[in-house]
């Protein structure tokens, strides 16, 4: 006990002596060096940090050599890494996955843990395959329908969306996508017919219009055009013909562009998705579609 | 002969230079072509009038580009630092990018300006200047070359505007603290290689025997960044009349290029080249031995040695094979001693003289960054380990961490350099106001502090939302929900930033009033060299 302090004070009054007399001998400006060992723990942590670093460096790849890199005796990879992180979750989800093949939309939509599994899942695949088209929002684009609205081109309760999904639009790798035609009416109707049917439209989707020009519109309309836009112009879903009484358009509703419409027809595509995406990812996404705030 | 040399030089650069205006093939290389055009025949003229007229040879220290370069390093400071508090601002206030300005100030353009600023401009001339200082004082020889030092100041500020207005204007090669484009680049090496002539030139002449320490350090700074500007930079303009270019390298190799040059940035602009002026100003100041000069070859050695392999850790969970991910890691984990080595030398030279931090508010600026520096030069190490990057990285943590090191080490060291320089300079018995050198220095630490406590916050929240996922392997967050949670920090960081630039507008007062109303110092005593 008492030994200890005894011992410590000479060394250290030493010490401070040697820090008075132990310059370099040089001096640059005035600047003196002291000539100090390097300090304990200092030394001792860099070596620490050095084992440590040639430990790190066997267990782990480090050194590239002439064909690969030593590989490290723990065969760690960020790459299988990742691959198992995926895999496990896949395994956890696998009975949830084959349970939303097995449902019913209305059963997923009775059963809360299926529903969040559903919707998340829907998202990460909208976010993949969807978003190029439709935006990462789902708002959509000119061409590309916004799927936030509540205007729906072929239908916007779960079955439809999910049969649009499916199958595509004017897609013609599957036999039963959606069809219907707008045709390029420049090789059908006069060029005053086409300038009145314009007016017509206007009119009736409640814009500025000549009237007496939409007076002759009416006609040409009702010949050529309710086929498929319906007697009042509300659209038909069996064929996509959009409804043309609403504010919604989707190659834009002015005179410019409903005229662009008319001449030379409209054939939007979407792929049918039943070849690329697994039964349970195309169910997800239509949930997750329906659920967007359009869902009907 | 030698003025028909220059005079021809000048006006073959005006007159290509108006050629190429005339060519040009977008705004920011016009408005380059143009600025070129101007100083070159600006220096024509100049040239022309100073014809033929007998030069006085000058002895004695080369302090006048030493002052140029103070005031150029307290400018540059201020709108360094103007622009990060405004970017700091646009983080947290988006309206601040006005759509008047036609993108020209948008945070994109606006935060390269800012590193850039601080980096190059504020941290660049600090080191120049400071480095013509230290190597004539401590060599005792006048600086080499004539007047290539002056060459290589305004070549410098040359350099700065041409990077800064090609920022704002849309001139990039999109590599961080890279960004300026071919023939920026190139200007550039012509004046670090004759800033390396001033230095070693001078080096060669001296008349001590033994370099000094603080000499070493600056010399690896200067050869490292020509090494890393040359290479990171090669690349083969589309047009010799427009600012774009095509990288040389691509993909994994160019990443890796760009982070080696990166990394070393930090390790030699801003670590060694600051250590050097560390080595001078500390013991000067606290006019005491440095500690220990054993220390002072072993981790000035381990620290150039291992610095230049840490770059792989910017670029962990990436296409960069594992290999070099884990050599980056391990030499940035063992530089820990060795950035440490630098810390204790600084600490322990005022061992002795620890009152001083009382009475001299400039050294307990010093000890304040000394103190930074060996903070940031901990958690660089521990944020360089894979496990602790795959939080940290692409947050605010490492903002935080960037700044911890930029104002804390960086600036406060600067700040002490030119609180000593500018009475020695200026030939002033002491400073105007020593309280106000308190006052910057307590709005310096406060405005570092909550800086780096705002982004400690916002980066661990920030990373530990990205990874949040629910039970079923979904991620909970979207990036938005991070941008809305990271509002409060995002203002206090600003704030700092505020407080921080606040400082250096007093530094500046009180520099500005030291040289008009302090009074004169009686004779210099200090030998000045025998020429």
């Amino acid at each position: 006990m008492t030994k200890e302090p005894r011992k410590a004070a000479p060394r250290k009054a030493e010490k401070k002596q040697k820090q008075k007399v132990e310059t370099t001998g040089h001096s640059w400006d005035g600047i003196e060096e002291y000539n100090n060992p390097l300090p304990r723990w200092w030394l001792w942590t860099f070596y620490a940090t050095i084992i440590w670093g040639v430990g790190y460096m066997i267990a782990y790849p480090a050194w590239p050599l002439l064909e690969r890199a030593t590989p490290g005796i723990l065969g760690f990879s960020t790459r299988s890494d990742v691959a198992e992180e995926i895999r496990r979750f896949d395994e956890m989800n696998a009975p949830l996955e084959r349970k939303l093949v097995e449902a019913s939309f209305e059963e997923v939509l009775a059963d809360e843990e299926l529903k969040s599994f559903a919707t998340h899942a829907g998202s990460a695949v909208f976010q993949t395959w969807c978003i190029q088209c439709h935006g990462s929002g789902g708002q959509g684009a000119k061409g590309y329908p916004n799927l936030l609205d509540d205007d729906w081109l072929w239908g916007g309760d779960l079955e439809s969306i999910h049969t649009t999904i499916m199958h595509g639009v004017r897609s013609e790798a599957d036999e039963e996508t959606h069809t219907g035609d707008m045709p390029a009416w420049a090789d059908v109707l006069e060029p005053e017919e086409i300038d009145s049917v314009v007016e017509y439209v206007l009119q009736i989707s409640g814009q500025e219009a000549d009237t007496g020009l939409a007076e002759a519109g009416k006609v040409v309309f009702e010949d050529n055009c309710t086929a498929c836009h319906g007697d009042d112009g509300s659209g038909d879903r069996d064929l996509g013909a959009p409804n043309l009484t609403d504010a919604i358009w989707l190659y834009g509703g002015d005179r410019e562009a409903v005229k662009e419409s008319v001449l030379k027809g409209r054939k939007g595509v979407m792929p049918n998705w039943n070849a690329r995406l697994s039964e349970a990812d195309i169910k997800a996404v239509a949930l997750y579609v329906h659920q967007l705030g359009g869902g009907e | 002969m030698w003025d028909f040399l220059k005079l021809a030089v000048l006006a073959v650069i005006a007159v290509f230079a108006a050629y190429a205006a005339n060519q040009a093939r977008d705004l920011a290389y016009f408005v380059h072509a143009l600025i070129v055009m101007a100083v070159a025949g600006g220096l024509f003229l100049y040239q022309l009038r100073r014809f033929g007229e007998e030069r006085v040879v000058e002895t004695g220290y080369m302090d006048q580009v030493i002052r140029y370069g103070v005031i150029a390093t307290a400018f540059w400071g201020i709108v360094g630092f103007l622009m990060g508090v405004f970017v700091a601002f646009q983080l947290a206030f988006p309206g601040l990018n006005f759509e008047f300005l036609q993108g020209m100030g948008n945070f994109g353009r606006l935060r390269p300006l800012h590193t850039s600023a601080v980096i190059f401009a504020f941290g660049g001339n600090a080191l120049i200047a400071t480095s013509f200082y230290v190597v004539q004082r401590t060599s005792a020889a006048r600086l080499w070359g004539g007047n290539l030092a002056w060459f290589v100041f305004w070549g410098y500020q040359l350099f700065i505007v041409l990077a800064a207005t090609g920022y704002v204007l849309g001139a990039t090669q999109s590599k961080e603290y890279a960004e300026p484009e071919w023939y920026t680049d190139l200007w550039l090496t012509i004046v670090w290689v004759a800033y390396l002539a001033v230095f070693l030139g001078t080096l060669y002449k001296r008349k001590e025997k033994h370099i000094y320490v603080a000499n070493w350090f600056y010399l690896s700074f200067i050869v490292t960044i020509a090494m890393l500007h040359v290479v990171n930079n090669l690349a083969v303009p589309v047009s010799i009349f427009g600012s774009k270019s095509v990288q040389l390298f691509a993909g994994v190799q160019d990443a890796m290029t760009q982070w080696w040059y990166g990394h070393n940035a930090v390790g030699f602009f801003l670590t060694a080249g600051f250590l050097g002026m560390m080595y001078y100003f500390v013991p000067k100041q606290a006019e005491r031995p440095v500690y220990s000069y054993k220390l002072s070859i072993i981790h000035f050695w381990a620290l150039i040695f291992l610095y230049i392999w840490a770059g792989p850790h910017h670029l962990h969970y990436t296409a960069l094979p594992d290999w070099a991910s884990t050599l980056g890691m391990v030499m940035s984990v063992i530089l820990w001693m060795p950035s440490w080595g630098g810390m204790i030398n600084g600490l322990m030279t005022l061992s002795g003289a620890w009152d001083k931090l009382r009475t001299d508010p400039i050294i307990r600026m010093m000890v304040v960054s000394v103190a930074f520096y060996g903070m940031s030069t901990f958690e660089g190490p521990m944020m360089s380990i894979r496990a602790v990057n795959s939080l940290s990285h692409y947050t605010d943590w490492t903002i935080g961490h960037v700044h911890s090191g930029a104002l804390g080490w960086n600036g406060m060291i600067t700040f002490g350099a030119l609180y000593f320089l500018v009475p020695k300079l200026w030939r002033r018995e002491r400073l105007y106001s020593l309280s106000l050198v308190s006052w910057h220095f307590w709005l310096a630490t406060i405005g570092i502090v909550l800086y780096a406590s705002s982004m400690w916050v916002s980066g661990i929240m920030e990373g530990l939302m990205w990874r949040e996922v629910d039970a079923q392997g979904f991620l909970v967050n979207s990036f938005a929900d991070t941008v809305a949670a990271k509002f409060p920090m995002n203002v206090v960081r600003a704030t700092g930033g505020l407080l921080y630039l606040t400082g250096a507008l007093i530094m500046c007062y009180n520099l500005w009033m030291t040289v008009k109303r302090s009074p004169a110092a009686a004779e210099a005593t200090a030998a000045a060299p025998a020429e």
